[in-house]
């Protein structure tokens, strides 16, 4: 057991450190805006300008090579810098890994180096209006039309983020109707300026139009946009969401950035007076959840390297993250006490409405990518190896 | 940066579970509960035997010289099997503490006995009115305000308590400074207690993830077997949900034990509020295993002809020991909180 970094690790971390200080932009507005998102997006460029979008990614396509040990480490400085949200995060997290591990070579050229330039933005089409948690329940189908080469989508999918303002959705089609639930499914990219898409946002409780329902009508998709096997997307799919669920969309520099502003909250909160001792467990409970999630990624990396699976154990990590990103927000809104409902632009609001905000944000957590619920049946069933009937 | 055990610390794990398999069963456990003096000293004699015992004993007192993060599994495999003995104090807290602090004397006079297994140490830190396994102990470490010292057994008046949990032996004992050998005092004897009983606090944390493990082991075997309605009971989702909910708190404290060991091996300056997380999420996750495991037996878990009580008692008993949840989440609060 070691948990020192070796001397070129903390050179790279010296190096992004004093790198996204002299750049992380502040105060930036949400990027679930439309106004907010093209501001994100021209961080975005300048990250990917300095070679810092997608780091873990081999240098050809963008990336600087970087191994896992030193992903993290830059996740932990970009949180720490107070580097704002991704909104290149669907594609550089989720889909990406999906097509280094199932796309071709001439997919490969394409779409990764547009993703980590952000010429390219991704959204995901996931959830249709009856099939949420039970993504198999997918009704959005593909026609096949041999003489053009593709096939011809119709159907609707919605609670696609940032799909207003997004140029390509990714997600799962129904290839073969008289397949098994499972099979006959088809993972596919659609260019949202594609005609036939129809694409309507929507208000999420925290008053961003960060959703959007996708209609489909007689959409075409070419042959190049099918990502792996006809017929074979449903495992395709559970690549992304595995990667969703675990390390690459959540990383522990998040939490710990987001625990240690705690921690200053309530420092500062407590100067003015905070009457609930309490508050005094939570703010400590919360900033062990966090530590805690960051030494199980230590674990998890330090088996990772080696060649093993985390495997289903990624469904604990979505509901701990998760959960503990409610408790630290929920805590933190505790203790403005009177203050804690005043919002963006509130003339009294402490941090400008920040902790309101990320608690509204951290309430979808237990919801997107699979329901802690569905996450709870997994890690009895595949984790713990209980009946499944 | 590598945070797992090594091939090596794997092996001896695995070699003393197996010890545990054979000799330790849950039938022990039950003679444990009903024999007068609770102990298999033929146990602890191969325990010895093995390396055990002299884990960390320093190697020029006959140990093996080794440090928190290596004894760690084997602790977590004394919970998994509920071993009735003083494996914390004598091999986590008292060996350690004579080899770091005790003049040559005294660590000469007891280190080597420990290492071979014929000396049991126990001990007794401020705020820890009982001490266990007192009946079998040679000697007693034992801290009066800023003073450590080692009382030999023979000077000690014991008056035994009863536990909840009957394979535990609990003492008051009472003695005299003038027949106990002073081994450090001032800040010196404080430094000493801090360290022991982050020592202890972290080894306990490291055996409630054992007995945490074996709760939901035993739990998911009887709910896979147990049928109501036709089908397992097991495959409904309330059990699965209860059953998940004490995996989730136990993945997640086991990293922090882990860690806790290792800045007490490398004297780390983060090293209490590293052990008070340790046993605050280990004291927790046990509390809910225990809880979640009792559930989902049912009425044959609310039995003693059960072997589940067995691990119930002795979480909640480890769970209080060596500062319960709240006594460390409070610590790390005013670590956190209290400071610059």
């Amino acid at each position: 057991m070691d948990l020192n970094f070796t001397a070129a690790e903390e050179s790279f971390r010296a190096e992004a450190r004093a790198w996204l200080e002299a750049n992380v932009p502040h105060n930036l507005p949400s990027g679930d805006t439309r106004e907010g998102f093209d501001l994100h997006v021209l961080w975005e460029k300048k990250l990917y300008d300095a070679r810092w979008s997608a780091v873990s990614w081999p240098t050809e396509f963008g990336g600087r090579g970087a191994s896992l040990w030193e992903w993290l480490i830059f996740e932990e400085e970009y949180y720490r810098a107070g580097g704002p949200q991704r909104v290149t995060q669907n594609g550089i997290f989720l889909l990406a890994p999906t097509i280094f591990e199932f796309g071709t070579e001439e997919q490969k050229a394409t779409f990764l180096p547009r993703m980590a330039a952000a010429d390219d933005l991704w959204c995901q089409g996931w959830s249709e209006p009856d099939a949420g948690s039970d993504l198999a329940g997918i009704k959005s189908r593909a026609t096949r039309d041999d003489a053009a080469g593709g096939w011809i989508l119709n159907g609707q999918k919605t609670w696609t983020t940032r799909g207003a303002f997004c140029n390509w959705v990714f997600g799962l089609f129904r290839t073969d109707p008289d397949a098994a639930r499972h099979s006959g499914m088809t993972y596919m990219m659609v260019p949202l300026d594609a005609p036939g898409v129809t694409v309507r946002g929507v208000e999420r409780l925290d008053g961003d139009e960060g959703f959007a329902e996708v209609f489909l009508d007689d959409v075409f998709v070419s042959d190049d946009l099918v990502l792996g096997g006809v017929n074979e997307g449903w495992g395709v799919a559970m690549a992304t969401t595995s990667s969703e669920r675990g390390l690459t969309l959540r990383s522990p520099g998040r939490f710990c950035a987001a625990a240690d502003r705690l921690v200053d909250l309530w420092k500062r909160q407590s100067q003015v007076g905070t009457s609930d001792p309490s508050l005094r467990d939570a703010v400590a409970q919360s900033w062990m959840e966090a530590e805690a999630y960051r030494l199980a990624t230590l674990a998890d990396v330090s088996g990772l390297v080696e060649g093993k699976s985390t495997g289903a154990r990624s469904s604990l990590t979505k509901i701990f993250w998760s959960e503990l990103d409610v408790h630290l927000n929920e805590t933190a809104v505790r203790l403005l006490g009177p203050a804690g409902e005043l919002i963006e632009g509130s003339p009294d609001a402490v941090d400008d409405g920040a902790w309101m905000k990320a608690f509204e944000f951290s309430l979808s957590g237990p919801i997107y990518a699979g329901t802690n619920e569905i996450q709870r049946n997994v890690v009895a069933e595949r984790v713990l190896g209980l009946p499944r009937k | 940066m590598r945070f797992a055990f090594t091939d090596d610390q794997l092996l001896f794990r695995d070699t003393v579970g197996e010890l545990f398999a054979k000799e330790c069963p849950p039938e022990a456990v039950r003679w444990s509960w009903n024999d007068d003096n609770g102990r298999n000293p033929e146990l602890w004699a191969t325990l010895a035997e093995m390396g055990v015992t002299g884990l960390t004993v320093p190697e020029s007192h006959g140990g093996m010289g080794m440090n928190e993060v290596d004894l760690l599994p084997i602790l977590t495999e004394a919970g998994r099997y509920a071993f009735p003995g003083p494996i914390v104090e004598t091999i986590a807290v008292a060996a350690p503490l004579l080899a770091e602090s005790a003049p040559a004397a005294i660590a000469e006079r007891w280190l080597p006995g420990i290492a071979d297994g014929s000396v049991i140490a126990t001990v007794a830190l401020a705020g820890q009115p009982f001490v266990t396994d007192a009946h079998i102990a040679d000697v007693l470490l034992a801290q009066r305000d800023d003073r450590i010292f080692a009382v030999p057994a023979e000077n000690l008046r014991l008056t035994p308590q009863t536990s909840v949990d009957g394979a535990r032996r609990l003492f008051v004992a009472e003695w005299d400074e003038a027949d106990a050998e002073l081994i450090a005092s001032g800040d010196e004897g404080l430094r000493c207690a801090d360290r022991a009983f982050n020592r202890g606090a972290a080894a306990t944390a490291a055996v409630l993830i054992g007995l945490s493990e074996q709760m939901i082991a035993m739990t998911v075997a009887y709910v896979g077997e147990r049928k109501q309605f036709g089908v397992p009971i097991g495959s409904f989702q309330a059990v699965k949900h209860h059953l998940a909910d004490a995996e989730l708190k136990v993945s997640f404290s086991r990293p922090t034990v882990w860690n806790a060991a290792y800045s007490i091996a490398h004297e780390a300056p983060d090293a209490d509020r590293d052990v008070s997380m340790a046993k605050c999420f280990a004291s927790d996750a046990a509390e809910v295993a225990s809880r979640k495991a009792l559930q989902c037996h049912g009425a044959i878990g609310y039995t003693t002809e059960h072997d589940l009580h067995f691990w119930l008692k002795r979480s909640w008993a480890l769970a209080a020991a060596w500062g319960d949840a709240a006594w460390h989440r409070r610590r790390v609060a005013h670590l956190l909180l209290d400071q610059g």
